[in-house]
């Protein structure tokens, strides 16, 4: 998978995604993920963004792209109409992420979800010099910042466990895209990007 | 006098004729044993014939969608910002097709022409007219032109109907379907209002049952009221009260029922101007074609349904402060187009100026357009 304008995690996700499978995009950005899976693994389907530049960038590449408020539901879509449902680095912006959670696997066989980890070390170490994180994915400041719902990696395996959720595959990814030793043993503490592959059991 | 000769203008354009032979079956019953229509095109038709998109003109537009007629003309085209080399739907790279629609006054057969093998003008006799049958019509004119395929159909508000009714009934002809401002079908409200406006033309004395031009009269009366309440639903209410607030053209109340408040003037104005450039039993038939559109009726109701046979890719557009056609009412045709997991992108533009916004140069709107447009593959 050539991930030459992917994110790290993007990439990550590009290689779990099966060939012609039918994927829906939650908060796709320019459209860069739905254009690589597109050209390299037949995938079809649609990307959701609010963003007018992104939008613009979206129809550009020849992706599907429908504008639309995350937060006002996905009402206009039927259960079990894509293979993947996708949310890179978005959740945390949700009103209310255990609730599109659910809707994400009303509508999808499989849900893949990532998330910047709140349990960073570096997240930690400005919590306890008294002030809120700011960092290279976090780089909003607490006022202005459209991330109201920070969790961290154990969070997020907390809430997979109260949903009964079966987590197929999990990854950490730092900013350059290594999931060294360190990572893979404590990634609460070392891994910057969280990458869920989850689906509801039975 | 206009720039005729600017580098993003199609320049001066000539309406263009052609007469068909062949009877048409009409929606209603009727069938039309012969009829013209009136055309332009701007740009040329590629040697692969594969870059001609249909332009679809809403209730009161007609053929002359860019460029002048003559240098002396004022305004350009109806959508002179949106068509020309280097705008939005660039015509160094499309060729461009726009026909005013069966029962028009614009120089295709309606009220006004006339009936073939009398000396009468059809008037109030002129068959109802459909989308369906408009969709016909301009079918017969491609492939007139030697067009097997739209690269792209595309039209705003009733326009934005005609381009899914051709999606609908013609899916191997239409690559990519531009549907803007529109709805599946009008509600109740859209109705009603239509219905005022046909009932101020048809109560006006002058009327005379559309049979006014046998009395040298026009109504009016009845036109520039129609047309009145057009612009009021065209508008938004921030819009008005931004251009228009409650300002009184003499400074103060004078307690008369002349022109007092700027609204009015710029109402009386729209009207004014509309009953020297359009014909009343035009304008009835117009409106009955907009109520009756409902590609879903063939299908209980369903949309879902009604698209099912749709190949073309879809781009939907609405405008945030339309509540004629409201956003709402371009997201139920983009639900039936991804039930049928057909290819679609949808885009709301944030917009205060209402309905009219489909018209009118919104930089992120022509951002869009040019966008879908540059990925419209064309041959050599």
């Amino acid at each position: 998978m050539n991930g030459r304008h992917l994110r790290p995690e993007q990439a990550l996700i590009a290689d779990w995604i099966t060939s012609g499978s039918r994927v829906l995009d939650l908060g796709c950005g320019d459209g860069a993920l739905l254009a690589a899976l597109a050209t390299q693994k037949g995938v079809t389907g649609y990307g959701i963004e609010i963003d007018p530049d992104n939008i613009v960038t979206c129809i550009e590449r020849g992706v599907n792209v429908l504008h639309s408020d995350l937060d006002a539901g996905l009402s206009e879509f039927d259960a079990h109409s894509f293979d993947f449902v996708i949310m890179t680095q978005t959740i945390q912006a949700i009103w209310r992420p255990d609730a599109i959670i659910d809707e994400m696997l009303r509508i999808g066989r499989e849900v893949i979800v990532t998330f910047p980890n709140m349990g960073h070390w570096k997240c930690r170490a400005q919590i306890l010099l008294g002030r809120m994180p700011v960092t290279r994915h976090l780089p909003n400041t607490w006022y202005d910042t459209p991330n109201i719902h920070m969790c961290t990696i154990n969070d997020f395996e907390e809430l997979c466990a109260a949903k009964h959720l079966e987590v197929l595959e999990r990854a950490t990814v730092d900013s350059s895209h290594r999931a060294d030793l360190g990572m893979r043993l404590l990634p609460n503490l070392l891994a910057e990007i969280a990458v869920y592959r989850i689906k509801r059991r039975g | 006098m206009p720039d005729t000769q600017h580098a993003d203008s199609v320049g001066l354009v000539c309406p263009q004729f052609r007469h068909f032979d062949t009877p048409l079956a009409l929606d209603c019953g009727v069938t039309l044993p012969s009829y013209d229509l009136c055309y332009e095109t701007y740009g040329e038709l590629n040697a692969a014939r594969d870059n001609a998109v249909l332009v679809c003109h809403a209730l009161s537009g007609d053929a002359h969608a860019a460029g002048f007629h003559d240098p002396e003309q004022r305004k350009p085209g109806w959508w002179d910002n949106c068509i020309g080399p280097g705008k939005p739907l660039d015509t160094r790279r499309f060729f461009v097709v726009c026909s005013n629609n069966l029962g028009g006054c614009n120089g295709s057969t309606g009220p006004l022409s006339v009936r073939p093998g009398t000396t009468h003008r059809y008037g109030p006799d002129f068959p109802f007219v459909t989308v369906r049958d408009w969709v016909q019509s301009q079918a017969r004119l491609a492939d007139a032109l030697g067009i097997e395929r739209w690269a792209a159909v595309m039209g705003g508000s009733l326009g934005g109907m005609q381009v899914l009714q051709w999606a609908i009934d013609f899916p191997d002809r239409v690559r990519h379907a531009i549907v803007i401002a529109a709805a599946p079908r009008l509600s109740t409200q859209n109705i009603a209002f239509n219905e005022v406006a046909r009932q101020a033309i048809r109560s006006d004395p002058d009327f005379h049952d559309g049979h006014y031009a046998d009395h040298g009269v026009v109504p009016e009366r009845g036109l520039r009221l129609a047309r009145m309440l057009g612009h009021i639903t065209y508008l938004s209410d921030d819009v008005l009260h931004s251009r228009f607030g409650r300002e009184l053209k003499e400074g103060k109340i004078q307690f008369n029922f002349g022109v007092e408040f700027q609204i009015e003037s710029y109402l009386r104005y729209q009207g004014e101007s509309f009953v020297n450039r359009f014909d009343a039993n035009t304008y009835l038939l117009m409106t009955k074609s907009l109520d009756y559109f409902d590609p879903a009726a063939d299908f209980e109701g369903d949309l879902t349904r009604a698209v099912s046979r749709c190949t073309a890719r879809f781009l939907v557009m609405s405008f945030s402060s339309d509540w004629r056609f409201s956003p709402k009412r371009s997201r139920e045709i983009v639900r039936a187009l991804l039930d049928n997991d057909l290819d679609v992108s949808y885009v709301d533009i944030e917009s205060a100026l209402g309905h009219d916004s489909f018209l009118l140069p919104i930089p992120q709107y022509h951002k869009v357009l040019g966008a879908y447009f540059s990925r419209i593959e064309v041959g050599a």
